[in-house]
C-alpha cells in the first residue's frame, strides 16, 4: 500500500481549518464544528454506501435521521406513567389494528386470485380496517394527550431511572444503535416496496416518504410530542454545572490558568468528542472492509451494469435492499446522535436542504465511492456551512467599504449574507460536478 | 334546500380551492414534465424556478405600485407577470449554457443531471433569499372577491355562503389559457410537432433534420413561462415565502409522476388529482354530511380522514401507490 500524501494533505488542511477555528474564533464554535463534522461523517458514509457503492439514489435522508432522533426520545426519556395507564395501550391496539389492516391487504392481494373479487375484498379491508383503526386509536390518543399537556402529553420512553432519569445517561448510549434499528426497520419497509422503481422515480418516492415520516412526528403528540418538542435528554457526558461545582474540575483547571466556566463546556464537547469518533472509527472500518470484500466488488459490479450482474445470477433486488437498509441504519445511528448532542428533539428543525441535500453534498464533493472521500467532505462541508456566513459578511464589509454607511445597498447586502450558505453550497457542488466530477478523493 | 346548502359549502371550502390549487400544481407539474420528456431528468430545481419567477413579478408589482399604474379591479400583479417570465426565461437560459449543455454534450446519464439540479436548486434557492429575504411578501391588490361569502347569502337566501376569491378566479381562467395556448402549440406549429417527435424518440428526430439546440431552448422558454405563471399564481393566491415553493416542488412532482412523467395531459390530470385528494381528504365532512344525513344521523365528531397537517402526506401516498401500481403513471409516461 502506497502513501497517498494527497489525501493525507486534504485531511491536514481540514484538521487546520478546524484548528485555526478554534484559534481565530473560539474554541466551543471549533468543538461544535467538530462534534457536527463527525456526526456528518457518519451520514455521508451511509449515503456513500448506498450511492457510492451501489448506485442506489436515495433521496430521503432526513428520514431516516429523524428516526434517530426519535429513537433517542423513546430509550431515553422516562415513561409517563398517567399517559400510559391513560390510553397507552389503547393506542397500541390501535396501531396492531392498523398493521393488521396492512397485513391482511396484503396476504389478500397475495393469496386471491387477480379479478374484481380480489381488488373489491383489499378494498373493502383497507376501508373498514381505517375506520376500526381509528376509533379504537383516536381515543387512546385523546386520552394520552390530555395528561399534562403542557408538561408531557406523550407516552415517553424506556428510562426506568424514576425521578433520577437524568443520571441514567447510558441510556442515550443505548438508543444509538436503537436508532440504527428503527431506521434499518423503516427502510425494509421502504425498500420493499419502492426499490423496483427507476432512480428518477425512487429519488422522488423516497423524498416523499421522508417528508411523510417527518410528518408523523410533527403531528403525532402521543409519540414524540410533536412540535411541541422533547427537551432536556439525558446525557451520556457530565453537565457543564456539574464539573463547575466540582472542587476537583476547579483546582485542575485554576492550575492550568484557565477558566472554569469555558473549561467545563469545552470539556464536555470533548467527551462527546470522543464518542463520536469511537462510533465514526468503527462505522469506518467496517466500511472499509465491506468495500474491499467479496460483496463490495459484486456491490459495485451491480452498479456499474446491473443486466451483466443479473445476468451472471446475483440477486440485484435483494442486494439493492440490503445496502439500502445498511446505509440507512448509519444515518439512524447519525441522527440518534445529533439528537443526543443537541439533547432535544425538534420535528420542525428537520429541512430537506439541511440534512438530505447538504449530505449529498458531502459525499459528492468527497469522492462518491470512496469512504475516506466521504468522511473528508462531511468536515470539510460542514466546516464550510457554518463558516460562509461570517466569511461573507467579512467579504461585504470589504466589497461595501466604499458605500456611505446608510447606503440602503450596502444595508441590503449586509443583511443577506446569511443567506450565501446556500449560494454557496449549490456553487460548490456544480462546480465539482463539472470540473472534479469524481470527488476530491476519487474511488480507486 | 338542504342538498343546494351542502353543495355550496362543500363548493366552498372544497371544489374551488381544491380547482385553484390544482390549476398551480397543474402549470409546475406541465414544467416538470416538460423537462422530463425532452431534456431527460427530474428537475429538483423546479420549484425554486418557480420562486424566482415569482419574485420577480412580485418586485416589478412593487414598482408598478410605486409608480400608480394598477389594473383597477384585477391584481397589479398580472402586468408584472410578463416581467416575470422574461426575467426567468433569462436565468434559465443562462443556466442551461453554464451547467446543462455540457452534461448533454457529454451524454451524461439522467441521474447526474438530476444531482446537478440540486445544485441548481441550492443556488437559486440562496439567490432569491439574498434578493428578497426569507420573510412572506404580500402583493395582492385590487378587489379581493368575485363573490362574497355575504352577497351569495343575499342573493340566493341559502343559510349558507360561498366566496369565491378574485385570486382563485384568475388562477383557474390563467392556467385554462396557458393550457389551451400549449397544447395548440405542441400539436399544430412546427416547433412544437418537433418538440414532440425529439421526445418520443430523440434519434429518428435528430435524423429527420430537427435542431436539438432549438428544441432544448424552445422548452426552457416554454418552462419559464409556466413556472413564472405558476409560481406568481400561487404567490398571489396564498403568500410568497422562498421555502414554500421547495415544499412545493414535492406535490409538483407527485403531479407529474401520477399522471405520467413526460405526459402534459397527465400533468394536468395529476395536478388535479392530487390537489382534490389533498383537500377532500384533510377536510372535515361534518357540515356537509350534517345537511345530507336525517337528523339522527347526524355525525357528533368532525369527520375528518386525516388532519391537515398531513396534506403533503396524502399526496405522496398517492403518489406511493400508484407507483407501485401503475409505474409510469395512470396515463402512459415515458420511462428513461
Amino acid at each position: 500500500m502506497t502513501i497517498n500524501y494527497k489525501n493525507i494533505g486534504l485531511f491536514f488542511l481540514v484538521a487546520c481549518l478546524i484548528l485555526g477555528t478554534g484559534f481565530v474564533q473560539s474554541w466551543n464554535t471549533a468543538l461544535f464544528i467538530l462534534n457536527m463534522g463527525l456526526v456528518s461523517a457518519i451520514m455521508a458514509l451511509g449515503v456513500n454506501l448506498q450511492w457510492g457503492f451501489a448506485g442506489l439514489f436515495n433521496v430521503g435522508i432526513m428520514g431516516f435521521v429523524a428516526l434517530g432522533g426519535l429513537a433517542a426520545v423513546l430509550i431515553s426519556m422516562p415513561p409517563t406513567t398517567e399517559a400510559w395507564a391513560a390510553g397507552g395501550l389503547r393506542v397500541i391496539l390501535g396501531i396492531v389494528l392498523g398493521a393488521a389492516t396492512v397485513t391482511t391487504a396484503i396476504l389478500v392481494q397475495l393469496r386471491m386470485a387477480a379479478g374484481p373479487a380480489r381488488t373489491l375484498t383489499t378494498i373493502a379491508i383497507l376501508i373498514g380496517g381505517f375506520f376500526l383503526y381509528r376509533a379504537v386509536f383516536d381515543g387512546g390518543v385523546a386520552a394520552v394527550e390530555a395528561v399534562d399537556a403542557a408538561g408531557t402529553g406523550y407516552l415517553g420512553g424506556l428510562n426506568f431511572g424514576g425521578a433520577s432519569y437524568k443520571d441514567w445517561g447510558f441510556m442515550t448510549l443505548i438508543s444509538w444503535p436503537v436508532g440504527g434499528l428503527l431506521a434499518a426497520g423503516v427502510a425494509w419497509l421502504i425498500g420493499k416496496t419502492a426499490l423496483g422503481l427507476r432512480s428518477d422515480y425512487l429519488a422522488i418516492a423516497t423524498l416523499g416518504i421522508s417528508e411523510i415520516i417527518i410528518a408523523v412526528m410533527k403531528n403525532e403528540d402521543w409519540l414524540s410530542r410533536g412540535v411541541k418538542n422533547v427537551i432536556g435528554l439525558p446525557r451520556p457526558v457530565p453537565y457543564e454545572i456539574e464539573l463547575q461545582e466540582s472542587a476537583g474540575f476547579i483546582e485542575h483547571t485554576t492550575a492550568l490558568g484557565l477558566d472554569p466556566v469555558t473549561s467545563s463546556s469545552i470539556v464536555v464537547k470533548l467527551g462527546y468528542a470522543g464518542l463520536f469518533s469511537i462510533v465514526l472509527v468503527i462505522v469506518l472500518i467496517l466500511a472499509q472492509l465491506a468495500l474491499a470484500s467479496p460483496w463490495g466488488r459484486m456491490m459495485r459490479a451491480i452498479r456499474d451494469n446491473e443486466e451483466a450482474a443479473e445476468a451472471m445470477g446475483k440477486n440485484v433486488t435483494a442486494r439493492h435492499l440490503q445496502i439500502f437498509i445498511l446505509g440507512s441504519a448509519i444515518c439512524g445511528v447519525a441522527g440518534a446522535m445529533m439528537t443526543t448532542l443537541d439533547s432535544q428533539l425538534t420535528p420542525s428543525s428537520y429541512q430537506p436542504l439541511r440534512f438530505t441535500f447538504l449530505v449529498w453534498v458531502m459525499v459528492i464533493v468527497g469522492g462518491s465511492g470512496n469512504n475516506f472521500g466521504s468522511v473528508l467532505g462531511g468536515f470539510l462541508i460542514f466546516f464550510l456551512w457554518v463558516q460562509v456566513e461570517p466569511m461573507g459578511a467579512i467579504l461585504m464589509q470589504i466589497l461595501t467599504s466604499g458605500m456611505a454607511e446608510d447606503n440602503v445597498l450596502r444595508l441590503h447586502l449586509l443583511d443577506s449574507v446569511a443567506h450565501m450558505r446556500l449560494l454557496t453550497m449549490g456553487l460548490i457542488l456544480i462546480l465539482v460536478l463539472r470540473f472534479a466530477p469524481k470527488g476530491l478523493i476519487p474511488e480507486k | 334546500m338542504d342538498l343546494l346548502n351542502a353543495v355550496v359549502v362543500l363548493s366552498n371550502y372544497v371544489l374551488i380551492p381544491a380547482l385553484a390549487y390544482g390549476s398551480q400544481l397543474a402549470l409546475g407539474a406541465l414544467g416538470v414534465t416538460l423537462i422530463y420528456g425532452i431534456l431527460r431528468f427530474s428537475n429538483f430545481a423546479h420549484g425554486d424556478t418557480m420562486a424566482f419567477g415569482a419574485m420577480v413579478t412580485i418586485l416589478v408589482t412593487w414598482l408598478f405600485q410605486g409608480w400608480g399604474i394598477s389594473l383597477g379591479p384585477l391584481p397589479t400583479a398580472l402586468l408584472a407577470i410578463p416581467f416575470g417570465i422574461a426575467a426567468t426565461a433569462a436565468l434559465l437560459l443562462t443556466t442551461d449554457r453554464l451547467v446543462y449543455r455540457f452534461y448533454r454534450q457529454q451524454k451524461a446519464a439522467p441521474v447526474i443531471l438530476v444531482i446537478v439540479s440540486m445544485g441548481v436548486m441550492f443556488v437559486m434557492n440562496g439567490l432569491v433569499r439574498f434578493i428578497i429575504g426569507p420573510n412572506d411578501q404580500r402583493f395582492s391588490d385590487g378587489e379581493r372577491f368575485i363573490i362574497s361569502a355575504r352577497e351569495f347569502k343575499k342573493l340566493t337566501g341559502l343559510s349558507e355562503g360561498l366566496a369565491f376569491k378574485t385570486t382563485q378566479g384568475i388562477t383557474i381562467v390563467t392556467a385554462v389559457i396557458v393550457v389551451v395556448a400549449l397544447f395548440w402549440f405542441l400539436n399544430r406549429t412546427r416547433t412544437g410537432k418537433s418538440m414532440r417527435a425529439f421526445s418520443d424518440n430523440e434519434d429518428l428526430a435528430l435524423l429527420s433534420g430537427i435542431n436539438p439546440d432549438r428544441v432544448v431552448m424552445v422548452t426552457w422558454l416554454i418552462v419559464a413561462g409556466l413556472a413564472a405563471t405558476a409560481g406568481a399564481l400561487y404567490g398571489l393566491d396564498k403568500s410568497f415565502k422562498p421555502f414554500i415553493y421547495l415544499q412545493l416542488l414535492l406535490p409538483i412532482f407527485a403531479a407529474a409522476v401520477v399522471g405520467g412523467l413526460g405526459n402534459p395531459l397527465g400533468a394536468i390530470a395529476g395536478g388535479f388529482v392530487i390537489a382534490f385528494s389533498e383537500v377532500l381528504i384533510t377536510y372535515p365532512l361534518k357540515k356537509v354530511l350534517g345537511y345530507l344525513l336525517p337528523d339522527r344521523f347526524e355525525p357528533d365528531t368532525l369527520v375528518q380522514l386525516l388532519s391537515t397537517d398531513y396534506k403533503f402526506a396524502v399526496s405522496f401516498t398517492i403518489l406511493i401507490i400508484v407507483l407501485l401500481f401503475r409505474p409510469t403513471g395512470l396515463f402512459k409516461g415515458k420511462s428513461v
